[in-house]
Order: structure tokens, then sequence, then C-alpha cells
């Protein structure tokens, strides 16, 4: 669990990205917190695993307040996986990269194998086992370093941005393996701009803006709220603006899925032939 | 008049022993908006960066087949020299990114262009404006958020004014509002200076809507080439992992339930949204 009370946050240059957060994830919670460029989102989930500590306020994670605790101890349970992959790919290989955690964590060698197996295998990059994460694409390295946390199989999955460069399959495969660590019980906690990803895994949505939280609740009804959303320059997903529009004719707003989306509007046209 | 033509274009990075690419044949036209889309690890970024020579002369490796970029051969001129006519914004801002300021990394390019001050000062501010970072100009470029990253980026090259404007992965780090009016300037540019866009992107619903064709890469090669609406009814670009703006899918899959709304493929929510409305108010 993930207790965040009344947080505020200062950069050594004196930028105030953290004015007064009060937010709780618990475990096994599918959490996407969006808002525009610059309204915190970052800065907020770095102190979920203690790479930032507060200003004011306190972070306790699972119990433990964050400035009483080492970032190595907390790294243990919360996987950080970076907008920007190239800001923690180092190694000569991909299998290297994958294997730096697990032995720093001191799992035997066997297991190393096993995990490294498992997590190429999930993200489907088995072939660059022997690759220089250097060589890859864009969108490669970043599952490279999502691979990275998800060998050492933390309880809370930070991932910041991690549909960026990700083609459709791609993006899909992540929405899966999502509901699969939420079958785990795992907590996953996302910062994305990708209006269209949140619309397939309707997750609990918190929205930022100027570091603070201006919504927090459903993902069906933030993402069809217009007024809400245009305060973080996000927009509505598709399915959403198409509702939006057809409001007149009595349906309903609350649409962002593309499968409720059709029986919907089979509903009202059989209806109309009536 | 093509502006970009390749003739089965092959390449192989160095040490590596698959080709990147193979067998690219396409032609862009002068004052086109391409786009280029496709898996993962297709082979998109690599066919950028044969069109401003950075393949070969920085990557190395081997290129076989033809390439012509504004009347040049690219493995003939140097990078700098197509630098005059090409502007490739690359899909990590850090990577192109290096002065002070923001200002002087815009008008680092016009610099070696040996342009006067007075145009020079005209155009850094005039990119700046576009790309919504004139207030941020003398901050360091490397102090910034990544999408304020990606708009110095956009602003360097577009302060040049190349004849064609390359765009990998180019707002991929902005919020949508902010990657919409990037690509609003982007589509004014190429409207009304008729500047050539190839721009490169896996999110078609924000994108798809301004382009004159789309090129779909899987495993290096191109496998379509065609107008927006011919290439997103295709139900074979959806299987090899290209995301197909959501109002497009959902209109393929009423039109799965026997619901034909029109002959043509809506591309943006206001298209199927009119669709359907007329559905479901004629009588």
């Amino acid at each position: 669990m993930i207790e965040v009370e009344d947080v505020h946050f200062s950069y050594p240059n004196g930028v105030k990205a953290l004015k007064g957060i009060s937010l709780t994830i618990k475990n096994g919670e599918f959490v996407a917190i969006m808002g525009q460029n610059g309204a915190g989102k970052t800065t907020l989930v770095k102190h979920f695993n203690g790479l930032l500590k507060p200003s004011e306020g306190k972070v306790h994670v699972d119990g433990v307040e964050t400035t009483k605790t080492s970032v190595a101890a907390l790294a243990r349970n919360a996987g950080f996986v970076f907008q920007n992959p190239d800001h923690q790919l180092f190694s000569e290989t991909v299998e290297e990269e994958v294997a730096f955690a697990l032995k720093n964590f001191g799992f035997k060698a066997e297991v190393i194998e096993q995990r490294i197996t498992w997590a190429l295998n999930l993200l489907g990059l088995t072939q660059y086992r022997k690759t220089s994460p250097f060589l890859l694409s864009g969108g490669e390295r970043k599952r490279v370093a999502l691979a990275s946390v998800l060998a050492w199989n933390p309880s809370t999955l930070i991932l910041d941005e991690p549909t960026i460069g990700q083609d459709y399959r791609q993006k899909e495969k992540l929405r899966q393996f999502v509901v699969q660590m939420q079958t785990q019980g795992k907590t996953v906690v996302i910062v994305t701009h990708d209006v269209e990803f949140v619309a397939e895994c309707n997750p609990r949505v918190v929205l930022m803006k100027e570091g603070t939280i201006v919504a927090d609740g459903e993902g069906r009804e933030i993402l069809t709220t217009p007024e809400v959303l245009a305060q973080s320059s996000i927009v509505l997903p598709q399915v959403a603006q198409i509702f939006m529009k057809l409001a007149f004719l009595g349906l309903p707003r609350n649409v962002i899925d593309v499968y409720d989306a059709k029986e919907i509007i089979l509903k009202a046209l059989e209806e109309k032939q009536r | 008049m093509a502006i970009i033509e390749t003739k089965s274009l092959t390449y192989t990075y160095p040490s590596v022993l698959k080709p990147s690419i193979s067998d690219v044949s396409i032609k862009v036209e002068k004052g086109e908006f391409v786009l280029i889309t496709g898996p993962s690890g297709c082979g998109k970024t690599t066919l950028c960066r044969c069109f401003n020579g950075l393949i070969p002369h920085f990557y190395q490796g081997e290129l076989k087949g033809e390439i012509t970029v504004a009347e040049m051969d690219t493995t003939k001129h140097q990078t700098h020299a197509m630098a005059k006519s090409v502007g490739l914004v690359f899909q990590n801002p850090e990577n192109q990114l290096f002065a002070l300021s923001i200002e002087k990394d815009v008008a680092f390019g016009l610099e070696n262009l040996g342009l006067p001050r007075e145009e020079m000062r005209e155009r850094v501010d005039w990119a700046l404006k576009l790309t919504g970072i004139y207030d941020l100009r003398e901050r360091s470029p490397h102090e910034v958020s990544g999408g304020q990253q990606q708009r110095v980026a956009i602003a360097s090259v577009l302060a040049m004014q190349p004849e064609i404007i390359v765009l990998d992965e180019p707002t991929s780090f902005l919020d949508p509002l902010s990657a919409e009016k990037i690509f609003e300037v982007i589509h004014e540019l190429n409207k009304k200076l008729g500047m050539t866009v190839v721009l490169v992107e896996h999110r078609l619903d924000l994108t798809a809507k301004y382009a004159d064709h789309i090129i779909i890469m899987n495993e290096g090669k191109v496998c379509f080439d065609g107008t927006p609406r011919k290439i997103l009814s295709a139900e074979e670009t959806r299987l090899i992992g290209v995301g197909i703006p959501k109002a497009t899918f959902l209109y393929q899959t009423l039109l799965k339930e026997g619901i034909n709304l029109n002959k043509f493929t809506p591309l943006s929510s206001e298209e199927l949204a009119s669709l359907i409305m007329e559905a479901l108010l004629n009588t």
C-alpha cells in the first residue's frame, strides 16, 4: 500500500513540482496517473520508491516511511521503469541488463537464468538476448528496460509512459500483462498520456495539474468528462468523442470501449427500425 | 516530381547479419504529407536515417540500391550538404540537443548556414513561437521536460526551413493536446509553405487525417503504400500491429455485424459520429 499525505516537493532550482498531494493506492490496484507535461506526474511516482523524498508531508510504502529507509530496500518491492529507456540501460547485452538487478538482489544463478528467459519471452525479446541494447529500436529498448524490472518480480510496478514507441500489438501485450499482474495481486501504477491505452484498460485515473490532483476516480467517468480533461491537456478517447456528439440522441455519454460502443449503437439502430 | 525516391534500398548496420531494411522502393512527391508506420523494430527509423545521409555516412554499414533526395544521391553528398534540404527530428531529443540555451540550440544550424544576424534572429523567434517554447528560450535544453525537449528539437529543424522535414515519432513525450497542436503546426507548414513532410508515427488516431499517403513497413520491407482510407480499411494492417484509429476500428466492428454506414472508411471520430447520426436520424 502506498500512502501519500499532503506531500509538497520542490526541486533544488526552486521549482515547486508538488503542492499538497494526498493519495492512497491499495495493494492490487491499477492506477493511471495522467496530466499535461510538467504537471508533476513523474515527480510524484518517484516518491513511491524513495527516489525522491518529500519536502513536506509523508509517504508510507507498506507502512514504512520513505525517509526512514533506503532506495535499495524500497526498490526490492517497487520496480520503476523510466520514461526514457536510455536513462536506465547500460549493459553490453540485453541478457546482462536483465541480470543486473537480479545479481544485486542476490538471486541464485539458476533462478537468474530462469527469470531472464521468462522476462525476455514475455516481452518478445528472446531473439535479442545477446544483442547490445543500444542496437535495438526505441520501442525495443523500452521493452528491455521493462524486462529488467519485471525479472525481479516486484510487488509494485511503476511504469513511466510505458506505451511510448510501442506498436498496437505490443500495447495489447502490455495490457494483457497488466491484467495478469493484477490477478497476481500486484499493484501497477502507470504514468501516461495515452488516452486510448487507458480507455482499453479502464483503470482508476488520477488526473494532475500543476502539482495538484484535480480528479481521482473510475477511468470511464473521468475520460468522458471533457471539462475535467481539458484542464489537464488530455483529449477524450475517440469512442468518448463519438458519444459526446451523439448525446443529443439520448445515447449514454460515458462510453470508452469499442465493444460497449458497438452494443449501444446496434441497440439504437434496432430500436429505430421498430 | 518525386522529392524522395528509393529503388530496392537495402541496408545492413555494421556487424549485424540481417538487413534492417530490404528492397524498399518508395516515392514521396514534393509537397506531400507522408506517414510511415509499422510495428516496433520494422525499420522505420533506419529508413529515416537514409533520407539525410546519416546512413551510410555516419552509421556506415552496407547500403545497396538507389536513393535520391531533393535531387541528390545521398550516398554521394555528405549529411551537412543535405542539411539545407532535409531536416531530421530524432526520436530521442537528447540525441540532438547540446547547446547551453534553447535559443542557441535552435540557432546552431542557422549559424552554420552563415545567415545574416537579423534573419537568424527572426527565424529563431519564429520557430520558438510556432512550437510554443518562446518563453523557455534562455533555459538549458537539458533542464526542461522530455516533451519540451521534443519541441526544441522540432524548432531547431523548422528554423532551417528545409524543403523536406522528416520527423521520427516527434511528439511521443508530449501530452495529446500538445502533440495535436504540434501536428497542426506541421500540417499548416505543409499546406502553406509546401514543405514536404515525412512523419513516423504509431498513433494513427492523431495523424492519419493529415496524410496524403501512408506507408506501412514490416520486418524491414514496405508492405502497404496507399491512401489512408484504403490502408486503414484493410484488415491486414491491424494484424501486423498497426494501431488503426478507434473510430475506424469501431466502424469495422459494426461492419462485421452487418451495419454498413457508408462506402468510405471514417478516419476520425467526427466522421464516424456523423455517419452514425445520419443512420439514426434518417427515416
